[in-house]
Parts: structure tokens; C-alpha cells; sequence
């Protein structure tokens, strides 16, 4: 297996200004504060964390629709952060976005054909008759009727618009898709819909998926590897059967288990780790290990010295001074 | 019996149709119960706990039919003024989202204070005294120094204490929670789910719980409600529903779950094509174009919500005594 995208040390900062005329930095919201992590050819990886741990800023990040601060982005071997307009232009053809609101992200005035179509004409690829044509494939393969191409978007429900997302990210062959929160704001019965749909693209089109979202459940089912993002930091990266039988930072476990069970057995059975308070402001994040003012098995060393994320088990990586082999169930 | 439902119906009259929300449900709650209402977006669930309180805005909206007794007494054919001391007093709710129900402009010692002089006759420092009270009872650290402060200074977990604070200063005989922990993150979730339990067991008052989230409802309902295009289509014990699921949307909706109890699977299941509008609900069975039981008769006649065991209701064509036929 090759890797397709290696990001290392990933910063993104967004200063706080103040003033009218004179503008002066204030401070800044660490909103991604150095991740790194690597994506194989063919694979899907997660990155899962509560909203503000910086996961959507990471992933625009990714492909330069937010400018990084920091670090090094290689796609195919080439750090992608030393290109210029018009090269990143050419290599967005390779990286696609679907967004998490398929009703903010289709323009109400255009018809499907068009929206799906549009990266056609921007990148200048094929004639007109090759574009229609090549659009109703589009439609078929999500799972639209290709009549649906004269239509607009507010003509669709929900999970239909999600499809038409899908198939314009899917326009120009991409490579790799991120997949920001794609089924948060869809019912259950067509999430799993959208998720079988995007399992069954990437087996017939070979897709990198790099996959983002909050619910631990979702990204159970459909990532092979997997990152825990806390504070703009990645505090666990485990292969997913690791990640969710051998959890080892607290935060993990802590998410995991709050995690409600479809089962009133097993639910009222269960022990929760109820975390005290809420996530800190990035800006002022927390000295030491960012977690240690909620953490259940906090000691003095957590609020002094930053763990490091280091290699635990083989392919599980976690940032925590207590982190074992075999972990210690926290609570 | 504390609280009896019975054939509610609120329908919308819009320009272009009658929009059924809310079509024929019935159920009942006693003290210290919690009911939850399961559904997807358009179910209906948020009409009928508005229409349990008489919020419905008319026009467009209607109340058509039906009853909803508190303590034997048809609380929709009381006045304005009369439901007023039941708003609040009798019935409380929490809303979806905490961001939108707060007033920006007001500080939050003010809106507590404010919701309990509307509805008690008790002096200005007294209710500040209670807000206080009130405020440190949901976990809010520093109650009395976050009196002055204003809704946009708390978290969003912190905002949704706030709404519980509220809906509890008069200790309500009914809380109605509308989706309360779905603008949450998952860990301030367990905080505030344990926050609402924990209440309910000092207070001994009755829940109604709306969600989506089959995961919430296992750890908190007594009872069930699922609704389906504005009808109940199954009715049932927590345990019946989870673990003998007798209606073919009941059953669709937990097995497309992605859940972390159980191992990886292939693909998931899912339900085909979408909720139907609810303009256009589709003739007998409104949810046979994707039902993949669906029958004739299922095309042709409306299914009555029948017992199939002692208090397990379901409303399918398919369904026997000894449960679906099909299954």
C-alpha cells in the first residue's frame, strides 16, 4: 500500500485583532495546532472530535480552501503547500469536498445538471454533448434518476441533495474526497443510505476517503484508521479495532462511553465517565496535556508537561503520560 | 393517569394543501414515567408535544380533533387565560436548541427570574433568591455571579441548564424535552441526559422525551411512541420495542443504526426512498412505498393500531398476534 496524503505538523492559527484603524493581534485561536498523520491509497480515515477541536479547519486546511500557518501537506510525494494558484488549481481536480449541509451547499439557481456539470466547465474538460452525457452517468451512479438534471435543488429532499453532492465531488474521477460530517444532518434511515453509497463508490472507483465527523458510531462503520482530535490536537490514532476495543487515552474512553447504546439492557447497565465541564477556548488552551482539567485520572505531571503522542502498540498512537499496552479502564 | 392523549389531530391549511402533522395519536403518561416520541424529521413529534400546550399558531395551524386531558380535565377547551397557569405550572418544555430559545438581549438571571414571576406570586427577590437556587441545582458553578451574564457568554451545554432550570421553577407535573441534546456534543449529551434523569427522580414528575436517537431512548424511556407521516404506527414498553419490534418501520429504523455494541457489518440496512411529504401522504399505509412487506391490502386501507400482546400497539396490515408474520 502507498500513501496517498501525509500531513505533518499542521498548523492553523487565525489571529484575534482588535481596533478600527490601528489593528492589533490580541491573541490567537489555535485552531489546529500540529497534526500529523498519513493516508493510504484506498483507504478511509477518520477524524473524529467534538465541534471546535478543529476537524473541518484541518480538513480545508488539506486542500488550501483556508490558508495553513504551518506544516507540510504531501499528496503524491509533493508538499502541496509550495504550490502556486495555478498549479493547486489543476491538483484540486484530485481532492474533492462533500459538505455536511446539502442544503446550503447546492445554489438554489442552478439546475442539478449544472451543479453536478460546473467542475466540467471550470476545468475545461470535454464537449457540451460529452458533459451531458457524462452527467447522467453522474446522476445514475448515485442513485438519481437522470431525468433529475433539469431540476433544482429544492425539489429534492435531504438525502437526495446529499446525493448530488456526492456526484459532483465525483465530476472529474478525484482521488481523494473529504467527507466533511456527510449524513449529521440527514434521518437515520437515509444516513445509512448515504453511507452504503459511499462504501460502494470507493470499492468501484478505488477512493481515498478522509472522513469527518462527530458521531463515533458512524465512523466505526466505515474508516479503517482512525484519529481522535482534542483542542487541535490528535490525543489518539489507532486502527479502528484497536481505537474501539483498546481505547487508551481517557478522552477516548470517555467518549466511547458516553456514547448512548440502542439497547435498554445494556444501557442501564452501563458505567458512563462523565466528564466535568466543558472543552477550554483554543485560544488560552490548558498548560501541560490539554485535557487535564476534565481528565478522571489526571496527576500533577499532566499539567506541567505536553505528552507527546508516541507509539503504544503497534499502529496505535496516544498522547497521555498513562498510556499502557494494555490500558487501565479509566472511571 | 396524569396525562391522556386521545385522537389528537392538528392539521396545517397552506396554500397549496392540508398538511396532516399530527393525525389521530393517543397515548397517556402517569407520574414519574417517561414516554418518548421516536421519529424522523416530519414525523410529526414536535406538533403534538406544541399541541399538547395549545401552541399551535392559528391560522395556519388547527387543532381538529381530540382531547388531551390533565388530571381528567380537556385542557384544550380551556381559555387563553386558563392555559396560562398550566403553561409553565402544570406542563413545561426544553427546546431543540438552546441558542435560539434564549433572548440575547436580556441576562440570564433576568429570563429565570422573569419565567418564574410570570407564573408565581412570590416578590422580585425572592424569585432571584430561586433563580439562584435553581441555577446551582442543574450545575451551573458560580450560580450567583453568572446571574448578570448573557446568554452568549455560556457554553451550549450550559445554555441548555439554563432552559432546564427554567422549565423546572415551578416543578412542573410534565416536562417535555423537544430533542433537548441534539445541538450537543456527545459528552455534554451524558451530562445533561443524567441531569434530566437525575431531576426526574427528585421531582417525581412525567417526561415526555422527543428524539431521534434510538441510543437516548433506550437509557431514559419507559414507554414508546413511534410516529410515522403524523401516526403513531407502534406503541409500546421499552423492551417490547427494542427487542420485539413489530412494525416494519420500527424495525428498519434500528437495524440502519450504526452501533457500537455490535460487530462491524458489511453494509448497513436501510430503509429505501424518503419520508413522504405530508401534503401528499401516499393512500392506506403511508409508509408502503417503503415498506418491503407491503401488500395489496397495505396500498388500499388505512391499518388501526391494534394490541398484539398486553400493551404493545402497532398499526400494520402484516402483524399477527404473534407479532410480524413476515419476520
Amino acid at each position: 500500500m502507498s500513501v496517498l496524503l501525509n500531513v505533518e505538523n499542521l498548523t492553523k492559527y487565525f489571529p484575534i485583532k482588535r481596533g478600527v484603524i490601528f489593528q492589533k493581534e490580541i491573541g490567537m485561536v489555535r485552531a489546529v495546532d500540529g497534526i500529523s498523520f498519513f493516508i493510504n491509497k484506498g483507504e478511509s480515515f477518520g477524524l473524529v472530535g467534538e465541534s471546535g477541536c478543529g476537524k473541518t479547519t484541518g480538513a480545508r486546511s488539506i486542500l488550501r480552501l483556508t490558508e495553513p500557518t504551518g506544516g507540510v501537506v504531501n499528496f503524491k510525494g509533493e508538499n502541496i503547500l509550495t504550490y502556486d494558484r495555478r498549479r493547486m488549481r489543476k491538483l484540486r481536480r484530485e481532492m474533492q469536498i462533500i459538505f455536511q449541509d446539502p442544503f446550503a451547499s447546492l445554489n438554489p439557481r442552478m439546475t442539478v445538471g449544472n451543479i453536478v456539470g460546473e467542475p466540467f466547465l471550470i476545468h475545461g474538460v470535454g464537449d457540451d454533448k460529452g458533459r451531458k452525457r457524462r452527467v447522467e452517468e453522474l446522476l445514475d451512479l448515485v442513485g438519481l434518476n437522470p431525468e433529475h438534471a433539469k431540476r433544482y435543488p429544492h425539489q429534492f429532499s435531504g438525502g437526495q441533495r446529499q446525493r448530488i453532492g456526492i456526484a459532483r465531488a465525483l465530476t472529474l474521477n478525484p482521488k481523494l474526497i473529504i467527507c466533511d460530517e456527510p449524513v449529521s444532518a440527514l434521518d437515520v434511515s437515509v444516513q445509512a443510505q448515504i453511507i452504503n453509497l459511499l462504501v460502494d463508490l470507493q470499492k468501484e472507483f478505488g477512493l481515498t476517503y478522509l472522513f469527518i465527523a462527530h458521531d463515533l458510531s458512524v465512523i466505526r462503520h466505515f474508516c479503517d484508521r482512525v484519529a481522535v482530535m482534542y483542542l487541535g490536537k490528535i490525543v489518539e490514532l489507532a486502527g479502528n479495532e484497536d481505537l474501539y476495543s483498546q481505547p487508551q487515552h481517557p478522552y477516548t474512553q470517555s467518549l466511547l462511553s458516553a456514547v448512548p447504546l440502542p439497547d435498554p439492557k445494556k444501557e442501564k447497565k452501563r458505567k458512563r465517565i462523565i466528564l466535568k465541564g466543558d472543552v477550554p477556548c483554543p485560544i488560552n488552551p490548558p498548560s501541560g496535556c490539554r485535557f487535564h482539567a476534565r481528565c478522571p485520572i489526571a496527576q500533577d505531571i499532566c499539567s506541567k508537561v505536553e505528552p507527546e503522542l508516541r507509539e503504544v502498540k503497534k499502529g496505535q498512537w496516544a498522547a497521555c503520560h498513562f498510556a499502557k499496552p494494555n490500558p487501565i479502564p479509566v472511571g | 393517569m396524569l396525562l391522556g392523549v386521545n385522537n389528537l389531530k392538528t392539521y396545517f391549511y397552506i396554500e397549496c394543501g392540508v398538511v396532516k402533522a399530527v393525525d389521530g395519536v393517543s397515548f397517556s403518561l402517569d407520574r414519574g414515567e417517561t414516554l418518548a416520541i421516536v421519529g424522523e424529521s416530519g414525523s410529526g413529534k414536535s406538533v403534538t408535544a406544541l399541541s399538547l400546550l395549545n401552541l399551535i399558531s392559528t391560522p395556519p395551524g388547527k387543532i381538529l380533533e381530540g382531547e388531551v386531558l390533565l388530571e381528567g380535565e380537556n385542557i384544550l377547551e380551556f381559555s387563553e387565560k386558563s392555559l396560562q397557569t398550566i403553561r409553565g405550572n402544570k406542563i413545561a418544555m426544553i427546546f431543540q436548541d438552546p441558542t435560539t430559545s434564549l433572548n440575547p438581549v436580556f441576562t440570564i438571571g433576568n429570563q429565570v427570574t422573569e419565567t418564574i414571576l410570570t407564573h408565581q406570586n412570590i416578590s422580585k427577590k425572592e424569585a432571584r433568591e430561586k433563580t439562584v437556587k435553581l441555577l446551582k441545582m442543574v450545575g451551573i458553578p458560580n450560580a450567583r455571579g453568572r446571574l448578570y451574564d448573557y446568554p452568549h457568554q455560556f457554553s451550549g451545554g450550559m445554555r441548555q441548564r439554563v432552559m432546564i432550570a427554567m422549565a423546572l421553577s415551578c416543578e412542573p407535573d410534565i416536562l417535555i424535552a423537544d430533542e433537548p441534546t441534539t445541538a450537543l456534543d456527545v459528552t455534554t449529551q451524558a451530562q445533561i441526559l443524567e441531569l434530566i434523569s437525575g431531576l426526574q427522580k427528585e421531582l417525581n414528575s412525567a417526561i415526555i422525551l422527543i428524539t431521534h436517537d434510538f441510543g437516548i431512548v433506550a437509557g431514559l424511556a419507559d414507554r414508546v411512541l413511534v410516529m410515522y407521516a403524523g401516526k403513531a404506527v407502534e406503541y409500546a414498553d421499552v423492551d417490547a420495542i427494542y427487542y420485539r419490534p413489530c412494525h416494519p418501520y420500527t424495525l428498519g429504523l434500528m437495524k440502519s443504526v450504526t452501533r457500537l455494541d455490535e460487530p462491524r457489518r458489511e453494509k448497513l440496512q436501510s430503509i429505501k426512498g424518503s419520508p413522504p411529504s405530508l401534503i401528499d401522504v401516499p393512500p392506506g399505509c403511508s409508509f408502503h412505498p417503503r415498506c418491503e412487506f407491503a401488500i395489496d391490502v397495505c396500498r388500499k386501507k388505512i391499518p388501526k393500531l391494534i394490541e398484539i400482546e398486553p400493551g404493545h400497539f402497532s398499526a400494520c396490515h402484516r402483524v399477527g398476534k404473534g407479532g410480524l408474520e413476515v419476520i
